[in-house]
């Protein structure tokens, strides 16, 4: 059939515009093409089912640093409003250029004035057979990515086969989600197109550092396992055990309808200067394309060509492609890597200009060439990356300045100085965004955020790389800038806390003074220690040493500091039950202590107050019963009411519930407090539905709610989700208190928490979760649990022989 | 050695864990003994903000920070860093090591009747803002 035009198309003279891939190049082109013109009526065909999203990405979707919905680029919005007809899900199979019609998968025949061809390229599979096997994976698109993440399971080992870029975001990534990495690479040295011997070894080291395994020089024969893979068998020697396997080998440009469409291809589709091919109606665009021998697998160069392409199908001919100076940046956080240009130093009339420092990883290398850069190398420190793209693309005459290319003047703030820059020097590599456009930008249509920026010029739209100098320049130049940064932990650790985060699990850092020597300041504050505290205590489940001198004083006494230098005592109440024969420990313990105050709590608790620091572990003991964690960041309590035990209304055993919930969350550590409630039905007496975790017993079900509070702030907690049995109800708060463990930022409350992210993807991200993800939760949550101990029996063991004590002076002042 | 003060033993070194502090009872008053690692240093145990214990402080580089309101006591000098008003400071005490054992150089004669060591109005260095509990 032929595809009916769409709604807009009442103007039939509109040229038909179509486009086969819907990825980052087609879809770039096109917005470039909306800027010359709305001559056309344009369809977008892409096979995969979602919309532009940006495919650099990927690594981070697959590092949990960024979601899925993250990395969209353009959205549905975004094709309505331009009129565009989108056919997601439809790969079009034939191209037949003399009645000019492309034919879908489905059967559909579209027409066409104009092609373009932005079909992408593919993973490169050295052997077909390979991925016939089960558990063998590509890292190409969003969908590969949800595999992989599918399949990331801790603990499970895993292949990488290519050590290039693609290679080792995957390995990076998949090490993340706590697999058992290694890398396979078949030459001698990773990255090889980017980097010379030296520089592959110094990646080698921080790989390896970060946990990852490198085998160079191997050359893969076989994926073992009979239909399913179970290992990988090498030319030179033993073969290495796998439960699951990545190719990321390289691209290959798909060139498969330029070809049926009868168009000169080579390796990719031929294009000239203009981004004409040998046909005058069919156009190609990014991977798929071949430019003066040159096939190109990053991004900047797509961007350029959509550029000379706009221009040359609306009819403002002129612009021609001269190729791109290419430039790879290795995106591992902790791992940084840049390369530029042709570093070979053997080439005749070439000057290498090196530095080394083993000891921090740090190596830099220029090639130098008739006085200009010509290429550039950098391990261990990319800060000064855009200064030799500079020089690269410009071709600086860099004869007087020999002695400050690896060592620049320093500037006044002795970091990068935006306003050094010229305004032709390019911010965005990858969109080729110069400063000068940047600052048109703000001066000219009032761009005050990243976003209206983003908006507006597309900078940092990309691998993201230069969004701190964007954020620089909007600083230094618009006059109402709002920073949208997230807000870092403090001037001590200069990094927001989810990076942070990431980097304690990437770096295995395990202990605070670690943290703070290589991430920050070496000194840290009352504000970063506890932060770290927690986090150190979260990511390894309580499995680490913990070291007492980075806590607030309560988490090393465990007991509240009052105004007088005296602590408050608050023994576990589960539920607010207690006993007759608990009430008389605490009453004779308040009088053998002198404790100023004996204080009902609002949380159904006992507060004794007025406890001096030596007296702690002897109240305890004298108390019998655990700490009830009312000094510190943790769980306080589940209030309940009585439930059918013995109210008339009840018509959930709220009271036996609460008590189980506090078991199975007591001792651990949150951001923030957790007070939790339980009623037995949904007159609420226990105030369920303003705590951080509460259940509302209903007839025959339970509300499980989230993010309530009734101090500072009030809010009504959000059904996170009803279900039918108790057990079901326990398991809900469970797995949202541990992902409120692992997301939140210190100090942040759940309300916070809850409405920063909002309750549909606290929902799809916990009870909604996919079953691994739930699992996964949990099974952190129950590792954290086991290695949790009642603080309080520090009373019989302490951490340090002083912890409670007041010394004795060996010697007294003579007096 | 003066003849007004004296060197006293005070506590074994390994009494006092790293980054932490313990406090002394030296005649009339508390001595916060601060262990940095690479030296002891000690102050006076209680913040002239509104009294708070500094022996319970978090360590910062030099600094002690009060667990009460976050006031901010330079070890060194035991002056207050992030004082609003008038200039703030505790009385801090030369400190060596010797034989596992901290050693303190205290006035000989009650402490009270001594001039606090640190004059406050010379050596304070004054930083913006207010002191804010952590809380």
């Amino acid at each position: 059939m032929i595809e009916s035009p769409g709604k807009s198309n009442g103007n039939s003279t509109r040229e038909r515009l179509v486009v086969v891939g819907n990825g980052m190049a087609g879809v770039a082109c096109v917005e470039q093409i909306l800027k010359h013109s709305p001559k056309f009526d344009i369809t977008i065909f892409g096979d995969e089912t979602h919309v532009n999203y940006n495919r650099i990405m990927l690594s981070s979707v697959l590092a949990g640093e960024k979601s899925a919905d993250e990395i969209v680029l353009n959205s549905l919005e975004w094709y309505q409003k331009n009129d565009i007809h989108l056919r997601l899900g439809v790969r079009v199979t034939d191209v037949d250029s003399v009645r000019k019609t492309v034919t879908g998968d489905d059967g559909s025949v579209t027409p066409f004035d104009k092609l373009l061809l932005a079909t992408g390229s593919s993973p490169l599979i050295p052997c077909m057979d390979w991925i016939k096997k089960e558990g063998v994976y590509v890292f190409r698109s969003l969908d590969d990515t949800r595999s992989l993440l599918e399949r990331a399971r801790p603990g499970t080992r895993a292949v990488v086969i290519g050590g290039g870029l693609l290679g080792l975001e995957a390995a990076r990534g998949l090490q993340v989600q706590g697999c058992d990495v290694t890398v396979v690479h078949l030459m001698d040295r990773l990255m090889e197109r980017q980097l010379d011997v030296t520089g592959g070894g110094y990646l080698k080291a921080k790989m390896e550092c970060m946990g990852v395994k490198v085998l160079v020089s191997k050359s893969t024969t076989e994926i073992l396992g009979n239909g399913k893979a179970e290992g990988v068998a090498f030319k030179e020697g033993p073969s290495i055990h796998a439960d699951f396997v990545v190719i990321a080998a390289g691209i290959r440009p798909n060139t498969e309808l330029g070809r049926k469409a009868g168009l000169q291809v080579n390796r990719g589709i031929a294009v000239n200067d203009f981004m004409e091919t040998s046909n005058p109606d069919i156009f190609a665009v990014g991977e798929c394309v071949e430019h003066k021998g040159t096939c190109y697998g990053l991004v900047a160069p797509l961007f350029e060509q959509g550029k000379v392409l706009a221009a040359t199908i609306t009819g403002n001919k002129g612009p021609v492609y001269e190729g791109t100076v290419q430039a790879a940046k290795l995106k591992i956080m902790g791992v940084d890597v840049f390369s530029a240009g042709d570093f070979n130093e053997k080439a005749p009339g070439t000057d290498a200009v090196r530095y080394e420092d083993p000891a921090l990883g740090i190596y830099k290398k220029l090639t130098l060439r008739d006085g200009k850069l010509a290429g550039v190398i950098l391990v261990g420190d990319t800060s000064d990356s855009h200064r030799y793209m500079d020089w690269l693309r410009s071709q600086t005459d860099l004869t007087s300045m020999r002695r400050q290319l690896l060592f620049p003047l320093p500037v006044a703030d002795g970091g990068f100085d935006t306003a050094q820059m010229p305004d032709h020097e390019t911010i965005c590599g990858c969109l080729g965004v110069t400063k000068g456009a940047i600052i048109h930008a703000i001066h000219e249509k009032g761009v005050n955020t990243l976003a209206q920026l983003k908006e507006c010029t597309r900078a940092s739209t990309g691998c993201g790389s230069c969004t701190e100098l964007c954020q620089q320049l909007l600083k230094a130049v618009a006059p109402e800038f709002q920073e949208e940064t997230k807000k870092t932990l403090c001037k001590c650790v200069p990094f927001a806390e989810d990076n942070l985060r990431e980097i304690l699990r990437s770096q295995k850092l395990r202990s605070v003074q670690e943290v703070l020597d290589i991430y920050g300041n070496g000194q840290g504050c009352e504000v970063c220690k506890p932060a770290l505290s927690y986090m150190i205590d979260m990511i390894w489940c309580g499995d680490h040493d913990e070291d007492r001198s980075a806590r607030f004083v309560n988490d090393r006494v465990h007991a509240n500091i009052q105004n007088d230098g005296t602590f408050s005592v608050v023994p576990r109440i589960r539920g607010g039950v207690t006993s007759a024969a608990e009430l008389r420990r605490i009453a004779d313990a308040a009088e053998k202590y002198n404790v100023r105050m004996v204080k009902i709590t609002g949380s159904q608790r006992i507060d004794l107050l007025g406890v001096q620091k030596s007296d702690l572990p002897k109240i305890w003991a004298d108390l019998g019963m655990p700490s009830g964690q009312a000094y510190t960041k943790g769980v306080r309590m589940v209030k309940t009411c009585v439930g059918t035990d013995f109210c008339r209304f009840g018509v959930q055993d709220s009271t036996s519930a609460g008590i189980e919930l506090e078991r199975r969350l007591e001792n651990l550590y949150t951001p923030h407090k957790v007070k939790m409630g339980a009623v037995g039905c949904p007159r609420n007496c226990a105030e369920a539905t303003v705590k951080d975790i509460g259940i509302v017993g209903q007839e025959g079900s339970w509300q499980v709610v989230v993010g309530g509070a009734a101090g500072k702030s009030v809010r009504k907690a959000d059904l996170l989700v009803t279900v039918v049995s108790t057990e079901e109800a326990l398991n809900a708060a469970e797995l949202f208190f541990q992902y409120y463990r692992e997301n939140a930022n210190y100090l942040e409350r759940t309300y916070g928490f809850v409405e920063r992210l909002g309750i549909e993807k606290v929902r799809k991200e916990t009870v909604y979760a996919p079953e691994t993800v739930r699992q996964g939760l949990l099974e952190r949550l129950h590792k954290s649990k086991a290695l949790a101990q009642d603080a309080w029996l520090e009373r019989d063991a302490p951490r340090h022989p002083t912890q409670f004590v007041q010394i004795e002076p060996i010697e007294r002042i003579p007096t | 050695m003066s003849e007004t003060h004296r060197w006293i033993r005070t506590a074994r070194c390994e009494d006092i864990p790293l980054r932490e502090a313990r406090s002394v009872r030296m005649a009339d008053r508390d001595i916060a003994i601060f262990n940095l690692g690479d030296r002891f240093l000690a102050i006076d145990n209680r913040c002239p903000h509104k009294g708070g214990p500094l022996s319970d402080g978090i360590v910062s580089g030099t600094t002690v920070v009060c667990p009460l309101h976050a006031a901010k006591v330079n070890l060194e000098t035991g002056n207050v860093l992030n004082t609003s008003g008038a200039p703030q400071c505790v009385a801090a005490f030369p400190t060596r090591v010797e034989g596992g054992v901290v050693l303190l150089e205290l006035p000989i004669q009650p402490l009270a009747e001594e001039k606090m060591p640190g004059v406050c109005v010379e050596k304070t260095v004054q930083i913006p803002g207010t002191i804010q509990p952590t809380l």
